[in-house]
């Protein structure tokens, strides 16, 4: 298990490097500079453009700027926002939690009815209910988020009036983040409703980032499911006597859950790319915004330090999926 | 940092405690965007201004809400010497600074602080030029004030001396921009021997009606008005921005009650926002100008008939009906209605694709191929350059001038449109900075800005003349007929097609009352008060 572990670390060495240099060199590809869209209509004069390209280090040959870049990185510094002049690290810890919060309720929502749904769809198989699911399923991954997000707004928020259309928490409650969590710090904070509010405004972005991961987590299940109920040691189990909700839920769905595990840890690149949209309708304040606004204005540390850092995660989370895999089946962990 | 939060939480807290029992007014603007910082003086976005220099600080002299008239801000009077070259202010007396958790003033605003506030940006060698590595003052080098300073001279406490290398009219109305944002000296020292200097752009102090409370980074900024705010308090208690980037969501917000004033709707949304009966929707032009700029210096766009006669053929109501939705206006004159000088009596060229066909003939010009260029981003002054420029193409089609569109991406457009051989007329426009006309004149149509933000490349010697002329003269009344000249030869020699000003429009909740429309396209809630 533990060289099983190393080699999977090991592994992450040269994915880091390669991709510390496709997010270098991807912005630098796009045209523009960042100081010509600073500039915008208003002209600059060449001589200022070169002096204002040398004052931020972009005159220097491309190698010289990655090494730089790579010498910086390895002692922890992701390098100052063009925009704000902050620290992109700090920049983007003040911001993970929005968006961890966000996807770790639309992964759990996603994972809570995606796996009963599928499950009952393949035991099921060939009912309405199974139609339905699967339908449904089908709608949900196909919807285009932001769309979907507007629908609901309209309805739950602006018609209904249940939820809020958007932000995090209402702005009569005022603490200072403590975890970056707002479940946890409107409950720290002690304020009366604080929790109420927070748990309410996560109702309609969960609901958005968490459709299409259900929907894929639905159907996968269903194939899996079926997969395994058809197999030699199910129809064994249930020729034992054994019940249906135990076949069923011990036997086939622990057999069934390897592709589907596999398909969650996908899904979180994903999320995170459902993140930016979903952030951006509901004004969350996540990292998935900041990169977009990061890169329509070429603010270069800002989007090289955002990618490095949210592949660093996805890297992780792809890690953890594989030491899942082990634990779940008992053939790969003897395997390596 | 944590101790500054606990302050600013303790602050906020003992303000609810002082207000009592009674209900604090609370103002929620749904902003369209995150300030970059919050020292002015370093950006050039309009949303960091609004979030900033509006409501945490003065410059010496400021526009008239809801007007383009300089009145008296931090400097009660002025006066300009017989040259033009010396302006002296004199300060306001016993204007306070904001007490703030991490700064308490200990003496009023005086010369010093205006001396501050203009040399970091001046001088390459000041302490606090480079107060974050990498920092460049954009409008401070863009309104070209390093050329034109020679000196700022503390002739006492209370009065400051600039000295100008050159006469120039527009200097006053350019100490009402946002670069211009007079901050504390006291504060930058005690910044600067606490080894925090880049607090100054996260943590701000000014002097203005509202002080900086907290910021949460693209969620929520959150302000109390100044209570010793030298114009008297604000009739509202708490400002609160809520960061809203999507235009849709922002309406949603709005008309369930979630802020009061949402800026920039989405076209679309304007009719169902008139229609909200708890809604009031506020509109005007712009100060912005959308034209196409012909390449003035190649052939046979040097021709003025040709450009006028390209001029004739473009029907710019179906532009203002199929780009603009109605949030338009035709444009005759480089610069918008809203602006001082503007020349009403100068008749824009008609659309009359016959005549246009005639006068290209009479020009010698046939079977003309020529490019429009096509932004590849949406601004204020014309939200959809593509289809623009399918209907000017589809235009001058029918005078028999076949268009090929191009476009860039947003950077290489910007640069390669400056071009003095560019291939092509290209579409931009400009939204106004001061107020001033020079400021659409010189900068866009001058001669010196040929290769530059003069995108027709067009160097008129009279035009030129004028501008010039204007630029020297003691006061507006003097520089109001000139300018007007100005606008005439512009029209008769058409180096643009102008198209259009834009509409802005401004929803708000019925409760707000006393909000001005800025002509400049800033959001002031001084003044603004808000019903129960």
């Amino acid at each position: 298990m533990l060289r099983f572990l190393l080699s999977r670390i090991l592994l992450l060495i040269p994915t880091f490097i390669g991709i510390s240099i496709v997010s270098f060199g991807f912005i630098r590809m796009l045209p523009g500079d960042p100081v010509l869209l600073m500039a915008g209509e208003r002209s600059l004069t060449p001589e200022r453009h070169a002096a204002l390209l040398k004052l931020l280090g972009f005159d220097r040959p491309l190698w010289e700027q990655y090494l730089g870049y790579l010498w910086k990185l390895l002692q922890g510094d992701l390098g100052i926002s063009l925009k704000t002049k902050i620290p992109v690290a700090q920049e983007f810890l003040t911001l993970f939690p929005a968006t961890i919060e966000l996807s770790l309720c639309a992964v759990i929502f996603a994972i809570v009815l995606g796996i009963p749904a599928g499950v009952l769809a393949a035991v099921r198989r060939g009912t309405v209910f199974d139609h339905s699911v699967m339908g449904t399923a089908l709608i949900g991954f196909s919807m285009p988020i932001f769309w979907w997000g507007l629908l609901l707004i309209i309805l739950f928020s602006v018609t209904l009036q249940w939820t809020p259309v958007s932000g995090r928490i209402a702005l009569t409650y005022f603490f200072q983040p403590v975890t970056g969590f707002m479940l946890i710090d409107s409950l720290i904070s002690g304020q009366a409703g604080a929790f109420k509010s927070a748990a309410r405004h996560l109702i309609l972005p969960t609901i958005v980032l968490g459709t299409i991961p259900l929907g894929v987590i639905a159907r996968q299940t269903r194939s899996a499911m079926l997969e395994v109920l058809g197999d030699d040691y199910v129809r064994t189990a249930r020729a034992k006597g054994l019940s249906t909700v135990r076949v069923v839920g011990i036997h086939a769905l622990r057999n069934a859950l390897i592709p589907v595990i596999t398909t969650i840890g996908l899904q979180v690149g994903t999320l995170l790319a459902g993140a930016i949209l979903t952030e951006t309708i509901f004004s969350w304040p996540g990292v998935g915004k900041w990169m977009i606004d990061a890169i329509s204005r070429r603010d270069y540390p800002s989007v090289q330090g955002g990618l490095l850092l949210i592949a660093g995660v996805v890297m992780v989370v792809n890690l953890i999926v594989d030491l899942l895999y082990g634990l779940t089946d008992p053939r790969i962990r003897y395997r390596s | 940092m944590k101790s500054t939060k606990l302050f600013g939480a303790a602050l906020l807290m003992s303000t609810m405690l002082a207000v009592g029992s009674a209900q604090s007014k609370t103002l929620v603007y749904c902003s369209e965007g995150s300030p970059e910082g919050f020292d002015p003086a370093p950006y050039t976005a309009g949303t960091t201004f609004n979030a900033s220099s509006k409501p945490l600080y003065n410059s010496l002299v400021q526009m008239d809400r809801g007007t383009t008239n300089v009145v008296p801000g931090l400097a009660e009077s002025w006066e300009v010497s017989a040259d033009g070259m010396e302006i002296t202010f004199n300060l306001r007396k016993g204007v306070k600074f904001h007490t703030t958790s991490s700064f308490t003033p200990t003496r009023d605003f005086n010369a010093d602080d205006v001396i501050f506030s203009f040399a970091r940006q001046w001088k390459k060698d000041h302490p606090w030029n480079q107060y974050t590595a990498g920092i460049a003052w954009e409008y401070f080098d863009g309104m070209d004030m390093t050329a034109l300073l020679k000196d700022i001279v503390k002739v006492d406490d209370n009065t400051v001396k600039f000295v100008l290398n050159r006469p120039e009219a527009p200097f006053i109305a350019n100490m009402t921009m946002d670069f211009a944002s007079i901050l504390s000296a006291e504060y930058a020292a005690k910044l600067e021997a606490d080894g925090k200097k880049d607090m100054i752009n996260q943590q701000p102090v000014g002097t203005g009606p509202f002080m900086f409370v907290d910021y949460q980074k693209d969620a929520v900024i959150r302000y109390k008005a100044h209570p010793d705010y030298w114009d008297g308090k604000q009739p509202i208690d708490d400002l609160v921005f809520a960061i809203t980037t999507d235009a849709s969501v922002r309406t949603q917000k709005l008309k369930a009650g979630e802020c009061h004033v949402a800026p920039y709707p989405s076209p679309a949304d304007i009719a169902s926002l008139q229609a909200d009966p708890n809604l009031q929707v506020m509109e005007q032009e712009g100060l912005n100008v959308g034209y196409l700029a012909y390449n003035a210096t190649q052939a046979p766009f040097d021709n003025p008939k040709v450009r006028k006669a390209l001029n004739m053929a473009i029907n710019k109501q179906a532009i203002l009906d199929a780009v603009f939705q109605g949030a338009g206006a035709a444009a005759k004159n480089p610069i918008p209605p809203t602006m001082w000088s503007y020349n009403n009596d100068v008749q824009d060229d008609p659309y009359d694709p016959d005549a246009s066909k005639k006068m290209l003939a009479d020009a010698g010009v046939s079977g003309l191929k020529m490019k429009v260029w096509a932004m590849p981003v949406q601004r204020p002054y014309n939200p959809d350059a593509r289809k623009m420029a399918e209907l000017i193409q589809a235009d001058f089609s029918k005078v028999g001038v076949e268009v090929e569109i191009v476009s860039y991406e947003w950077g290489e457009y910007l640069e390669r449109s400056k071009a003095k051989d560019r291939d092509g007329a290209v579409l931009l426009g400009w939204t106004g900075d001061n107020g001033d006309p020079d400021n659409f004149l010189a900068v866009l149509l001058g001669c010196s800005a040929v290769g530059g933000s003069n995108r027709a490349q067009w160097c008129y010697q009279p035009f030129e003349d004028l501008i010039q002329k204007a630029k020297v003269l003691p006061n507006n009344d003097a520089r109001e007929p000139v300018y007007r000249e100005a606008q005439a030869v512009f029209k008769e020699q058409a180096p643009w097609a102008t198209i259009a000003h834009s509409v802005v429009f401004m929803p708000m909740s019925k409760k707000v009352m006393n909000y001005k429309m800025d002509p400049l396209g800033s959001h002031r809630f001084d003044g603004v008060d808000i019903s129960e």
